[in-house]
């Protein structure tokens, strides 16, 4: 079995991973990175065509505090606030940073420019035209690396689990997709930045990879998870006509920018009746247009498609052209004339505001077992804004990496070989499995997917989450006997397997939450609690012990008098 | 989905390894209008065939590239290639060294293990 050695294991190369192995490197650690996926062509980061919030104060004049106001504001109360702070506070000095290391944010005379976004007080959102703000950052960290002799990337690598010995992470048991070969690494600091979970749910705006690996990796590891139940669902997610080669969120900034209306089957505004404040300014809140979305579907309505239609033709043609650039072309590729009709949109699982519950270091209750971008927990609580995503992966994917590189030098290698053979063996013997007989991991995977679509998307009830969790339990049980083909190498089945196996795990982490949260709040709706209760107003943790899901319920983290004095 | 959408296409795919003798083989899938080559792709390993090896990340957006394949003889990003109610040929890349069916060694030197 390979076996390679490194002082900073960094698992998954998006945006906060990529940013983890400069900041690691930049402070004196060896680092390696991996992706199952190709480095930097993986994750979510790659494809956020969006934009990024930071208080640049570029655009008008602007303070992190005023930009952490509104962070904690759309969180319902559930911010882990130090976390939002940090995100907040040195969100401008990464942009900056980014932009030194090449990425050409837009601009406009002197400075760069900023949009407003809903949610956010100010204009702070930055972007790289035309919707290219993720493929520029990931070019931009990819060609960083390169620069980097003490970053060993490495790719189509999937982390399995991860090796504690002694209360410490010492590494990680991984497999090889190429040769279905496992691999072995021993660090002195691990740091899972392979979050995102929107594969589990059918409707989703993220790429192939985001499994929830690192939830159910950290689960395993002993760390504890926060806020589970808190599943960003996108608004106003693209659903007809079928439109490809596009991201399916990329409506949003043109919205803001353009005013492009929302409107039900029958062509009326309607995100207004639901406190979403929204006509004729596209401030909504994520959590309150999907709710309103479904809630007309829900009274007959909906667009044919089962969403809402998104209207730009009170715009004129000139202006449209001017703010869609080059898109405008490609969409009328796709059949698509804005100046002459609408599209169907409606709300799928983009983002997981729940993660694993770290420190201000980054750092779980394991040690040396850290923690960047959306596998973090917390930061937004109930509710995400808009551009804060990828702040957060360069924020946390930086302080993941100077944090982890610094706890190095004062750790010696820990490995235990016998530790290594008990997690390797069963692992192993799962991979040299071959049975051509039942269900594919692949098909499982799609019952999952349609299931937790179905019965633990925005709407939830006491009743529907109690019968996933049964049918979840019941296809771990069926994991031995999936069935994996024999054809070799780049043995699709068998990555499939482990990713299907931290499906579930995952989402029996969101079911097993949002089943306890009787209340709505945010981004978790309870049709059996429609109204949230002062009492829960409170995060919830979540741990294994002795192999069975725990929850319980601990006061959110505040800033502390003398920090709010200061903000 | 009226009648008149209720179609397939019949994807042709090169399976198997660098040395073998090309083998072909069919695959009929429902046809969607609007449908990608690789939304059939990932239909058969999840409907049909779990073996056949593919290479995608983003699925749709065209912006991790990983998803590029011979379709119908040109080299097209699979993603974006449009699928039709037809016989469509699919292909390994020819200049990249096969790994197994779809899937060719596109991974950067300095990214292996």
């Amino acid at each position: 079995m390979l076996h390679l050695s490194t002082d900073v294991l960094i698992v998954g190369a998006g945006g906060a991973g990529m940013y983890a192995a400069v900041a690691a490197a930049r402070s004196g650690a060896s680092v390696i990175l991996l992706d199952k996926s190709l480095v930097g062509r993986g994750g979510a980061t790659v494809m956020a065509q969006m934009t990024v919030a930071a208080a640049l104060g570029q655009q008008e004049p602007d303070h992190w505090t005023i930009h952490l106001e509104d962070t904690l504001r759309a969180g319902r109360g559930l911010c882990n606030e130090e976390l939002s702070a940090l995100v907040c506070e040195a969100g401008p000095k990464r942009i900056l940073e980014m932009e030194s290391w090449g990425t050409r944010w837009a601009r406009e005379g002197a400075h760069i420019k900023q949009e407003m976004a809903p949610g956010h007080s100010r204009r702070r959102c930055c972007y790289v035209d035309f919707l290219n703000t993720g493929p520029a950052v990931a070019a931009t960290l990819r060609r960083k690396l390169s620069e980097i002799p003490e970053i060993r990337r490495i790719s189509n690598v999937t982390v399995i689990e991860i090796l504690v010995h002694e209360g410490r992470a010492v590494g990680a048991v991984a497999l090889d997709i190429n040769e279905g070969e496992l691999v072995t690494f021993q660090a002195k600091a691990v740091i899972l930045a392979a979050g995102g979970l929107t594969k589990v749910y059918e409707r989703n705006s993220a790429s192939a990879n985001m499994a929830g690996e690192a939830y159910a990796m950290a689960l395993g590891a002993g760390a504890e998870l926060v806020d589970m139940e808190f599943v960003q669902f996108f608004p106003i997610g693209h659903l007809a006509p079928r439109l490809v080669g596009m991201d399916p969120i990329m409506w949003d900034p043109f919205r803001y920018k353009l005013g492009g209306k929302l409107l039900n089957g029958h062509f009326e505004e309607f995100v207004d009746r639901y406190g979403g404040a929204d006509f004729g300014k596209y401030t909504a809140t994520r959590d309150v247009a999907s709710y309103a979305i479904l809630k007309e579907v829900e009274a007959g309505r909906g667009s044919p498609h089962g969403g809402a239609y998104l209207d730009f033709r009170h715009i004129a043609e000139r202006e449209l052209r001017a703010a869609f650039g080059p898109v405008i072309d490609r969409l009328l590729k796709n059949g698509i004339d804005l100046n002459k009709m609408p599209v169907e949109v409606g709300p799928m699982a983009h983002y997981h505001m729940g993660g694993i519950r770290v420190s201000t270091n980054m750092e779980s209750r394991i040690k040396g077992l850290y923690a960047a971008g959306e596998a973090v927990g917390g930061a937004n609580g109930a509710n995400r804004l808009s551009g804060n995503a990828i702040t957060e992966a360069f924020v946390f994917g930086e302080r993941a990496g100077s944090s982890a590189a610094r706890a190095v030098q004062q750790t010696s290698i820990a490995w235990n070989q016998i530790a290594v053979d008990a997690h390797a063996e069963p692992i192993r013997e799962l991979t040299s499995r071959r049975s051509k007989n039942g269900v594919s991991p692949a098909a499982c995977q799609t019952e999952l997917q349609n299931l937790m679509w179905k019965m633990v998307g925005p709407f939830r009830t006491g009743d529907k989450l109690a019968a996933v969790l049964e049918r979840i339990k019941g296809m771990r049980r069926e994991l031995p006997n999936l069935s994996i083909g024999s054809e070799e190498p780049f043995n699709l089945d068998i990555q499939d397997w482990f990713e299907l196996r931290a499906m579930l795990a995952t989402a029996e982490m969101v079911v097993t939450a949002a089943l306890a949260r009787t209340e709505s709040r945010g981004a978790h709706q309870r049709e059996d609690f429609p109204d949230s209760n002062a009492a829960l107003e409170k995060n919830q943790v979540l741990e294994l012990s002795d192999g069975k899901l725990r929850s319980r319920w601990v006061d959110p983290i505040r800033l502390t008098a003398r920090e709010a004095s200061h903000v | 989905m009226s009648e008149a959408t209720l179609k397939t296409a019949i994807l042709r795919i090169r399976r198997g390894l660098l040395n073998e003798v090309a083998r072909y083989r069919d695959y009929n899938v429902p046809y969607e209008e609007g449908m990608s080559v690789l939304d059939a792709l990932r239909w058969i390993r999840a409907n049909l065939d779990s073996t056949l090896a593919i290479r995608y990340s983003c699925i749709n957006a065209n912006a991790c590239k990983t998803c590029m394949a011979l379709v119908n003889g040109e080299v097209e990003y699979t993603c974006i290639a449009r699928l039709t109610p037809d016989i469509i040929t699919v292909e390994p890349l020819p200049k990249r060294p096969l790994i197994r069916d779809l899937v060719t060694d596109t991974v950067p030197d300095d990214e292996k293990l």
